[in-house]
């Protein structure tokens, strides 16, 4: 029988692989993927918080669930956004490298 | 034509003159001038119309600014007995001058802003005498200075000329900042700055428990007078004022700018009869004032600067004669003939500076007897009335305050019979320089009577200048009375010294090639001038040196430059973070936030 510590070693380590493939990755659409994985990993846990904490009524708390829905709202708003900079960025670039966007500096 | 309206007409005209010239006058000579002069004859005619009326019982004004119940101010006109003469000398002078200056201002330039700048002057003149209240008089007293800073500067171009008109604009505001402070002083006490309300027994009986406030509020408002009616030590900037064209100097020195002082002080003569103090101040001032200039006046050699110290030391009579007589008339009736003969004077002058092609100095002139006839025989008259000679204008009037001063202040009242002999002498210096001896430059060689247009007025002011002191005139403008126990040896005194001043001049003067007598002390006018230029280049430049030394190194250094330099230093190490990595911004983000966490967790 899983535990909630289970669940949230699965989410820490989705949001390891997340940031550290923003850390360490150089094409932009791959630090992107890895954004939003460490947003799904706060949505595990969320969600495993949800389900091992019931409220006075014994049913799974709502806060947590309402909570992931607006992230998953949210994160598909700023996929919008953010693949639609990336198309523009690379049209203007030529390029999905970030070393090679580094003009925004003195 | 209605009583209420009538001084309303006299103050707008020459205002409204003043802005079509200024709009429309620089394409047309005879539009500017003949508005301008217009402009005065209208305020002359209705003056003297005026004048013919009974005064009006209610007053004529309308409310302006009104402040809670504590502060009103009404824009109003007074229309009694003493700012209906005042009115009738003033329009007649301005009329006369302005009439003048279509002959004096022919070939000059600027012609349409000059006859603006006359039309302006009367206007902002006209005010001060129609006022009500101080603030109303107030704000035309700054409105003279600035129309004769206007007119004094007329020939800009000269830097004698804008220097002159920054002085006497200056010089007046030192003044003017002491006539402020009286008005605000009188209406702390009283709450009211109506004239009416002032001078009444209620307004005065403010100060019964207080007469040290009032002596006080009187002098910082005489402060006014010693800076507009040039009261030593703010008499500097009358003879620099010669820098202006002579008309100008002619209605300045006759009946608008420098009368104002005195007019202001018969307007409060009851306020000042209820502080004793102030007054002995005042008698102190004009007495010193009217003594000093004429000594001045007996070794300037600009014939301009030699009437305009003469206007000083008769200002100072007047100021002596306020301090002195039992009513303001007395001084009134010397303001009026001085008005006359002085405004004569000047237009006599300047005709000779037109006859001598702009040459004022009375060593390059001479022999323009036969020359120009008529113009000396109109100084000789105003000459005449100046010094006082008897049965001309000048004697009954100035001797009349010299008759009060000499019983109410003996000594300053001695003075002032001793300027008198002087003043003979310089006006007949003046006189047998210029218009006796030789010629002494070519100029006075081919020298010409100036034309008609210039002599009418001469003519119009002569006469008054003779006769305009006889009792039988005198009472239909003034009521004045001679005091009791006036010395017996003083009529005879005067006299004495008048022809002893005028023989005088004739010994040294008559065929003199050059000035015979040198006083530096007073061709250097006391010094003065010198210690005032001395002041205002130490003391002030000091203090100036000293300001610019904290701006320097105070406020521009330790307050701007400094924390400028911090910040910019501050910002030049942040700088190096902005290294243009994506990967490194996210780096220091979660960096950042691992360490918030920690914060917040383990501490």
């Amino acid at each position: 029988m899983p535990t909630l510590a289970h669940y949230l070693l699965v989410s820490g380590g989705l949001f390891s692989i997340g940031l550290a493939g923003v850390l360490l990755r150089r094409n932009i659409l791959i630090i992107f993927m890895g954004l939003e994985l460490m947003l799904n990993a706060a949505n595990l846990s969320l969600v495993a918080f949800s389900r091992f904490h019931p409220g006075h009524d014994g049913l799974p708390g709502y806060n947590a669930q309402v909570l992931v829905f607006f992230i998953i709202t949210v994160a598909a708003a700023e996929v919008a956004v953010g693949l639609a900079i990336i198309v523009a960025l690379f049209r203007a670039k030529q390029t999905t490298h970030v070393e090679d966007l580094d003009t925004l500096k003195f | 034509m209605s009583m209420l309206a009538a001084p309303w007409i006299i103050l707008f005209t020459p205002l409204a003159a003043a802005a079509v010239i200024l709009f429309v006058g620089r394409h047309s000579k005879p539009l500017s001038a003949g508005l301008a002069i217009a402009s005065a004859a209208v305020g002359c005619v209705l003056s003297w119309w005026l004048f013919c009326q009974p005064d009006p019982a209610e007053p004529n004004q309308f409310p302006w600014i009104q402040i809670g119940t504590d502060l009103q101010i009404p824009i109003g006109v007074t229309v009694d007995h003493l700012s209906k003469v005042m009115l009738v000398v003033v329009t007649t002078i301005a009329t006369l001058v302005f009439t003048y200056s279509l002959g004096y201002m022919k070939t000059e330039e600027g012609y349409w802003r000059y006859f603006a700048g006359l039309a302006l002057f009367l206007f902002s003149m006209l005010g001060i005498v129609l006022a009500d209240n101080f603030m109303m008089m107030f704000i035309f007293w700054e409105l003279v200075g600035l129309s004769s800073y206007i007119l004094i500067g007329h020939y800009f171009k000269r830097d004698a000329a804008a220097d002159a008109s920054k002085q006497a604009f200056i010089v007046n505001r030192v003044g003017d900042f002491g006539f402020l402070l009286g008005i605000l002083f009188l209406w702390g006490a009283t709450g009211t700055l109506m004239f009416g309300g002032l001078t009444s027994a209620g307004g005065i009986a403010h100060f019964a428990t207080n007469p040290f406030y009032l002596t006080v509020a009187c002098v910082l408002i005489f402060c006014g007078t010693v800076g507009k009616s040039a009261q030593m030590p703010l008499h500097v900037w009358l003879p620099n004022s010669m820098e202006g064209p002579t008309p100008v100097s002619s209605l300045l020195h006759a009946a608008t700018m420098v009368a104002a002082g005195v007019y202001m002080l018969a307007r409060i003569f009851p306020i000042l009869e209820a502080a004793p103090n102030a007054l002995d101040v005042i008698a102190w001032v004009g007495g010193i004032t009217c003594f000093a200039a004429a000594l001045m006046a007996t070794q300037q050699d600009d014939i301009k600067r030699i009437l305009a110290y003469s206007t000083i030391s008769q200002l100072g009579y007047m100021v002596l004669g306020i301090a002195s007589a039992n009513s303001a008339d007395v001084s009134m009736f010397h303001l009026f003939t001085h008005a006359c003969f002085k405004c004569l004077l000047f237009l006599c002058a300047g005709s000779v500076i037109v006859g001598m092609h702009h040459e004022q100095n009375i060593w390059k002139m001479g022999a323009l007897k036969n020359k120009m006839p008529f113009t000396f025989l109109a100084m000789v008259a105003g000459g005449l009335a100046l010094s006082g000679c008897p049965f001309t204008s000048g004697y009954f009037s100035k001797d009349l305050i010299i008759a009060w001063a000499v019983v109410k202040h003996p000594f300053l009242g001695w003075l002032s019979v001793a300027t008198a002999g002087l003043t003979a002498f310089y006006t007949f210096r003046l006189i047998f320089v210029v218009f006796l001896g030789k010629p002494r430059g070519d100029h006075a060689k081919h020298a010409s009577e100036s034309p008609m247009v210039m002599l009418v007025p001469l003519a119009c002011l002569a006469i008054p200048a003779l006769i305009a002191g006889f009792p039988f005139i005198e009472k239909i403008f003034f009521h004045t009375t001679d005091p009791e126990g006036v010395p017996a040896l003083l009529h005879p005194v005067l006299y004495v010294l008048f022809f002893g001043g005028v023989a005088l001049a004739w010994t040294l003067y008559a065929q003199a090639a050059k000035d015979p007598v040198s006083i530096p002390l007073f061709a250097n006018r006391l010094y003065i001038d010198d210690f005032y230029n001395w002041m205002v280049k130490n003391i002030q430049g000091g203090g100036a040196e000293v300001l610019s030394w904290a701006d320097r190194w105070i406020v521009d250094l330790l307050i701007v430059q400094v924390p400028s330099k911090i910040t910019w230093a501050g910002g030049f190490v942040l700088r190096f973070l902005q290294i243009g990595n994506i990967q490194a911004y996210a780096f220091f983000f979660g960096a950042g936030v691992i360490g918030l966490l920690y914060l917040l967790i383990f501490r």
